[in-house]
């Protein structure tokens, strides 16, 4: 143990936190994946109030499809689509990392935009197929 | 193979449970299951968002349907509990806090799952309409 003087334990190097670090791509996709699966949660609840509405007979099934097709209830819906695609996009990510295979920094930064990217455009389609087809 | 384990975490008992490997398998399994199930789920909640409630209840009493969407409901709420389960046990340190929001997570998902479930084989098991229904 170092005999440094009283009170120069505070001054001691931290290690680095969020206001100190680089913000890089692969940081975005971490972070992300564990709040849209956060998301998904409450997505998943949202599920099983549909199961028991449909359950509970015609009334409640409209009460909470109308619901849902509030503008609020759209834009959660929008947000839970995104979510969906991109919480499943890195999910494949990391069954490959589990495979050992991706770890290389410029193919990691790759498959980061790639799976954003992936869950913005496979969002937009939803929302676009189901424009077309009158669920809006 | 010698212990690695100094003798102050023996002492204290704080060691490996021997079971994680379960949990953490059980992680990859369910992501495997989850894809297939979850890109069906946005092929038909399209289809059910444009049709009204006889069409849901029609669509619910097919077999293929009924039984996808309980394996939606089972394996995807397993596969958050066991997720949020990392998140709180990452973030929330205090003992006490940390034991009440896993059990409310037990809690929240055993519930929801619960309901979801009956409610589904209810409407899939049952002839005709269900105007006024259990709930």
């Amino acid at each position: 143990m170092s005999q440094g003087k009283p009170g120069a334990a505070k001054a001691r190097p931290l290690s680095p936190h969020l206001q100190v670090w680089r913000w890089h791509i692969t940081m975005w996709g971490s972070i992300l994946n564990r709040a849209t699966g956060v998301a998904l949660y409450v997505g998943a609840l949202i599920l099983a109030g549909w199961a028991v509405a449909l359950a509970s007979g015609q009334d409640s099934y409209i009460a909470y499809t109308g619901m849902l097709g509030t503008p609020l209830g759209l834009l959660v819906m929008l947000g839970l689509t995104f979510s969906l695609y991109y919480h499943l996009a890195a999910g494949v990510r990391h069954l490959f990392w589990d495979a050992g295979k991706g770890f290389d920094p410029k193919f990691s930064d790759m498959t980061g935009v790639a799976a954003i990217g992936f869950a913005v455009v496979a969002t937009l389609a939803t929302w676009a197929i189901a424009f077309m087809t009158g669920a809006l | 193979m010698s212990d690695f384990r100094t003798p102050l975490s023996r002492a204290r008992g704080l060691g490996s449970a021997k079971h994680g490997v379960s949990t953490w398998l059980f992680e990859r399994v369910s992501s495997i299951t989850l894809v297939p199930i979850v890109l069906w789920a946005v092929f038909s909640g399209l289809k059910l968002a444009s049709s009204d409630y006889e069409a849901a209840r029609v669509w619910m009493q097919s077999p293929v349907n009924a039984v996808l969407t309980l394996l939606l409901i089972i394996v995807g709420i397993w596969h958050m509990h066991v997720g949020l389960r990392v998140v709180i046990e990452d973030y929330i340190s205090k003992p006490l806090s940390r034991a009440a929001l896993l059990l409310l997570n037990m809690f929240v998902c055993g519930l929801s799952g619960a309901l979801a479930v009956f409610s589904i084989l209810k409407v899939a098991l049952s002839v005709g309409g269900l105007d006024g229904g259990a709930f």
